[in-house]
């Protein structure tokens, strides 16, 4: 496993969409370096014939009859929006302009 | 009479309420008086809520006089922690992204607590999205720990762990991702139970790692959890890994208090090096009194549970990133627009408020789920931890062969002083080595005080671990070890925390100082 470098840490800052500062940067990539090596120890134990997983009780596609039932006024959904406009959700532009 | 009510437990409380020897409304405003006099110092509440609290007391004492039939609970006090959402009462799981934000609906827990008649005296504190080990990582403060202010009171669930341990409430909520529950309880010398992955309903918890979640009961009896347990537990359809079936037979379980012919597995991996020596010393006498009480010890070996602290900081922050993506400044939460840009996209408006709106260690562990689950890592990072959870898994699976519970120090230190570790993500993680494995696996845990360490006179944790869907026996070895432990010592381990000077003596002995 390789080091996390700081371009690194940018890149995956970029995908999360948090726009770190460069002493947040420079902070935070020597961090994870510190803690990916120590995680990085999965490895030694997880080898190809062991099954992963990813949920704690044996459960699959838990459905529900599809009907209408009580949910949110539009007007309690839209109480916490930081902007309305017309009863929606106000958000910035989506597209960049070229 | 005040003092009596705040020190009785919730099952006391209960029984003088529908003796009609005091009302519900005294037994609220006796906790506010308390919160009033303490809080100021402990820091465990958010937000208060005095006047719904007094609100549903005053109906339930309306109620319980025109004979109605109420919940053994009615009347009772509770505080929930600030990662449950609460209609009409601002609920910001320890973050600036939430700060003021109301919510529009009840989590399914405080439905049933409502239901139940149980007055909602607050929010309490809290790592910031449950992310931590001793609520410093709240972006609104740290809380104390009753037993020595300038220490931690565990995390994340210290604000309820705190709250119970200073009788500033009976009764609290807690949520378990790796031991939030379990080691707030071991530091202030209080009762906290981690049910079965899929027992308590998440709906309206707001989601850390979503696979590992688990609501619970905090208190400072084993019988109080387990009523708590009652009433939060259960099928709900609202959330999709919710167990169908009754809750366990927890209460019956604490009552009877056996654990004649149990045998009890002291697991090898949780307990050696790294550990304090007054946490070994309390572990070994508790498991001592098991024996005392006609259980049988085992040992048994969990080899994989070495690697559970790894691979939970691979799979937490993996759900966190994808759960915490949801604050994107759009719909609810904290709106920032980044400086020097005209007419911003949403994308940059996104990026600078969840800069503003979330504190370092939330920040760490998205960027470090984000790097997991990236294409090119996520086979040798995410895939190899869930590898390590069915190790885990198995590990139980063939304890649990030989053993009826588990058992281990909950921690391995006492509460550490507050600043102490903030500045060392790996050391602070390593508070919840010896609960990670429960979350891992989805089993029901539950620590309780086994006493105070000799080198600091702080107290120390007893974990009880169970098979999943069979929490009633963590209540069972629990209650008759409690009960052991409180004769030995002649009364409850939080008789012998030191008394908090209220808000009032303090200004006394500043107003004296000022004098002087």
């Amino acid at each position: 496993m390789s080091a996390i470098s700081r371009d690194d840490v940018a890149h995956l800052a970029m995908l999360a969409r948090i726009d770190l500062s460069d002493a947040e940067l420079d902070k935070m990539s020597g961090e994870l370096a510190v803690i990916l090596e120590s995680v990085a120890r999965v490895n030694e134990v997880a080898t190809d014939d062991v099954p992963p997983t990813s949920h704690p009780l044996p459960m699959t596609n838990v459905t529900r009859p599809d009907v209408v039932r009580p949910s949110l006024s539009a007007e309690s959904a839209l109480a916490a929006a930081p902007v309305t406009d017309q009863q929606r959700f106000s958000v910035p532009r989506m597209l960049d302009e070229d | 009479v005040t003092s009596d009510i705040t020190r009785a437990s919730a099952a006391e409380l209960a029984d003088r309420l529908s003796r009609k020897e005091i009302s519900a409304v005294e037994a609220t405003q006796a906790h506010l008086d308390r919160i009033d006099a303490v809080d100021g110092s402990v820091k465990a509440f958010l937000h208060l809520d005095a006047e719904g609290a007094l609100a549903t007391a005053r109906s339930i004492d309306k109620r319980r006089m025109a004979g109605e039939e109420l919940h053994i609970l009615a009347g009772v006090p509770i505080a929930v922690k600030d990662i449950a959402v609460t209609k009409g009462l601002p609920t910001t799981a320890g973050s600036r992204i939430l700060e003021g934000w109301i919510p529009p609906y009840d989590a399914t827990i405080v439905t049933k607590i409502k239901a139940a008649g149980m007055p909602i005296l607050g929010k309490t504190n809290l790592d910031e999205f449950a992310m931590g080990s001793s609520t410093e990582h709240s972006a609104y403060g740290p809380t104390h720990n009753p037993w020595d202010l300038e220490r931690i009171p565990g995390g994340s669930g210290g604000g309820s762990s705190a709250a119970v341990a200073s009788y500033m409430a009976p009764l609290a909520i807690g949520t378990d991702t790796g031991g939030s529950i379990r080691q707030p309880a071991a530091v202030t010398g209080t009762v906290g139970c981690k049910p079965t992955y899929g027992g308590v309903s998440r709906y309206g918890l707001i989601a850390l790692a979503s696979s590992l979640d688990q609501a619970g009961p905090v208190s400072r009896t084993v019988l109080d959890a387990a009523l708590l347990h009652s009433v939060i537990g259960g099928y709900d359809p609202m959330d999709s890994t919710s167990i169908n079936a009754p809750v366990p037979p927890v209460l019956e379980a604490a009552r009877r208090a056996d654990v004649k012919g149990m045998r009890i597995g002291v697991v090898k991996q949780l307990g050696g090096e790294g550990y304090q020596p007054g946490v070994r010393a309390r572990f070994e006498e508790s498991v001592q009194l098991l024996v005392d009480a006609g259980a049988e010890v085992v040992e048994v070996s969990c080899p994989s549970f070495d690697y559970a602290l790894a691979a939970y900081y691979l799979i937490l922050p993996s759900e966190a990133s994808s759960n915490l993506a949801k604050f994107d400044a759009m719909r609810y939460g904290l709106r920032v627009l980044p400086e020097g840009v005209d007419d911003p996209s949403a994308e940059q408006v996104m990026a600078a408020s969840r800069d503003a709106g979330f504190g370092d260690e939330v920040k760490r562990r998205i960027i470090l789920g984000t790097y997991a689950l990236s294409s090119g890592y996520y086979d040798a990072y995410y895939g190899s931890a869930q590898k390590v959870r069915t190790l885990i898994q198995r590990d139980f699976a063939a304890a649990f062969e030989k053993a009826d519970v588990l058992v281990s120090p909950t921690t391995p230190t006492t509460a550490f002083k507050i600043g102490e570790k903030i500045d060392d993500p790996l050391a602070m993680y390593l508070n919840d080595i010896a609960t990670i494995p429960a979350n891992l696996s989805g089993i029901p845990g539950i620590s309780l005080p086994s006493g105070l360490a000799d080198e600091d006179g702080l107290p120390t944790g007893i974990q009880i671990l169970a098979p999943a869907k069979m929490d009633e026996r963590l209540y069972g070895v629990g209650a008759a070890l409690e009960a052991a432990l409180v004769e030995r010592w002649g009364g409850p381990l939080l008789g012998k925390a030191p008394e908090l000077l209220t808000r009032l003596e303090l200004s006394t002995a500043t107003g004296r100082e000022v004098r002087a």
